[in-house]
């Protein structure tokens, strides 16, 4: 399966995580995992979805998120798990 | 699983480190082009460019944006054009039409620079190689993304040093004729001692006679992630150092090697090769010579200098090796001047001088890059360095290359603009002493005695 890797960074705000699932879901991009942390007023989330079932391709996904993304004042990336398991995996 | 801070190391070398794939490469056969009518020949290199990288572009920026990283150039390279040429072209002005279709070719597909302007002469000349070398200047000059390179010399078979000198005479042409742009022309122009038929990195990319039809190089980059990860390490021992470097040169590498797979799996065309580079730009972070600054430095050209570029070089390989499949091409540091801010800062400095550059390439990936020199400086002055750089490659048994701008009407203590990813760059003083008499020598020079392996 192939799985998406979202990445939210920026200044902690109200109705971050509501807005990205909310695309999400009209999106029909199943969230699997999400992990988030706040860093010195910095919001930080990692979320592993399968967006396998999604009418949209990756690549307009990702363009969609960050234009949401500057709309709600944080940095949205959208990228295929793939990068990171050859960077971190033999 | 891969973790959020995997997730965000990943990401922060992107977006803070400049970690980026410098180049996908499409090299494109032209042999079976060859004709001897010039039309059909003209007609058929286009047609074959326009087909065969119609979709290379448009790959590479979705795979850009469908894995979140920068992948800057796209680029073309194609069989050396003197042998395309050979039997077609009966003067340097018919090797010109050539240029324009290839320059042609690239904005249709919109590549930024295709290379293969190119002649393999390390033995000798044919006519054709001849007509070509001597259409250079024009050919440079009339177009704006043709890159040319000339092999003149190779570890088996010498070095042809009556290219060598026409060589000379041909830098200072092209220089003289986009001398409105800053001599320009001969940044587009290298030449090189066991040039490898994979490079994908401009200005020397061609596709060699030992290719396939087409094949898909990639150039990595990333001197920005190696600096950063070194700044963890400061002042920690060697083996600690070789440590960080190689580990970072293996990610740095593994990315390269994912989209070079993506995009051939893309195009339908085979992956040739990576070459480990790191390959520096003009902007701040994204260099070469901070990292030698890292290693411990003053500034680049420093004693020791040579050193910490041998070191960092051989790490670089030896993390980049494992991560890829196939390398190849040049892979190693690239020490260009102008493309590097620490570089520029170093000459500025007074710390960095052509004859320290000329030594840190005997452990370096290329050779004497992007270096401005004065306009007044004679034909054979410049053939006199290109045969030092040459013999360099040829004794030690790895590529070397020259790529300098004369620029008409600048001296030393003046700065150059080229632009762009070529960057910016202060004149660098030439010894003075003639070598006339040494370059005005006709033949060749017979291959060293450590060629004999048979």
């Amino acid at each position: 399966m192939k799985k998406t890797i979202i990445t939210v960074v920026g200044k902690d705000t109200v109705g971050i995580i509501a807005k990205v699932c909310t695309y999400l879901a009209e999106n029909n991009v199943n969230i699997l995992d999400i992990s988030q942390t706040i860093v010195q007023g910095y919001f930080n989330m990692m979320m592993v979805t399968d967006a396998t079932q999604s009418p949209k391709s990756g690549a307009e996904i990702a363009e969609e998120l960050e234009k949401l993304g500057e709309q709600i004042g944080v940095s949205i990336r959208c990228q295929h798990e793939d990068i990171f398991n050859m960077m971190h995996r033999i | 699983m891969i973790n959020i801070f995997e997730v965000s190391e990943t990401n922060k070398m992107i977006t803070q480190e400049n970690l980026d794939v410098r180049t996908i490469t499409l090299g494109i056969s032209l042999l079976d082009c060859i004709t001897d009518d010039l039309d059909k020949l003209n007609e058929a290199i286009y047609r074959k460019i326009t087909t065969v990288a119609k979709d290379l572009v448009s790959t590479g920026a979705e795979i850009e944006r469908e894995y979140g990283i920068p992948i800057v150039n796209k680029r073309i390279s194609v069989t050396p054009i003197a042998l395309v040429g050979g039997s077609a072209c009966h003067s340097s002005e018919d090797f010109v039409t050539i240029a324009r279709t290839l320059d042609r070719a690239a904005k249709e597909v919109g590549v930024n620079f295709l290379g293969g302007y190119s002649a393999l002469v390390s033995k000798g000349m044919t006519q054709a190689d001849e007509f070509l070398i001597r259409s250079i200047p024009q050919a440079l000059s009339q177009t704006e993304r043709v890159c040319s390179s000339i092999n003149v010399g190779s570890t088996k078979c010498g070095i042809d040093m009556d290219a060598v000198r026409l060589l000379g005479e041909m830098i200072l042409q092209t220089a003289e004729l986009t001398k409105e742009q800053d001599s320009l022309g001969c940044a587009k122009l290298v030449v090189f001692c066991n040039a490898p038929d994979d490079n994908p990195f401009m200005a020397g990319a061609f596709h060699g006679v030992t290719e396939g039809d087409a094949v898909i190089n990639v150039g990595v980059s990333g001197p920005g992630v190696v600096k950063h990860a070194l700044e963890e390490v400061r002042g920690a021992d060697f083996e600690t150092l070789c440590e960080t470097i190689k580990k970072t040169a293996f990610k740095v590498t593994r990315v390269g090697q994912l989209v070079a797979q993506e995009a051939s799996r893309r195009l339908g065309i085979p992956f040739g090769i990576i070459d480990l580079s790191l390959a520096p730009t003009p902007a701040v972070g994204d260099s070469v010579a901070d990292i030698l600054c890292e290693i411990g430095l003053e500034h680049a050209g420093a004693p020791g200098t040579t050193t910490a570029l041998a070191l960092l070089n051989d790490q670089v390989k030896k993390g980049g090796v494992m991560a890829s499949s196939y390398v190849g091409g040049l892979s190693g540091a690239f020490i260009p001047v102008s493309e590097d801010q620490g570089m520029i800062d170093a000459v500025q400095a007074g710390a960095l001088t052509l004859e320290k550059l000329e030594a840190m390439t005997c452990v370096c990936s290329v050779g004497l890059d992007m270096i401005a020199i004065p306009g007044s400086t004679s034909a054979s002055t410049i053939s006199g360095i290109i045969a030092d750089e040459m013999a360099i490659g040829m004794v030690n048994q790895k590529t070397t290359a020259v790529r300098l701008i004369p620029v008409i009407g600048k001296d030393v203590g003046d700065m150059v603009e080229f632009g762009g990813l070529l960057g910016y760059a202060p004149i660098m003083p030439v010894n003075s002493f003639s070598c006339e008499a040494f370059v005005s020598r006709r033949g060749r020079i017979p291959a060293p005695i450590h060629s004999f392996k048979n």
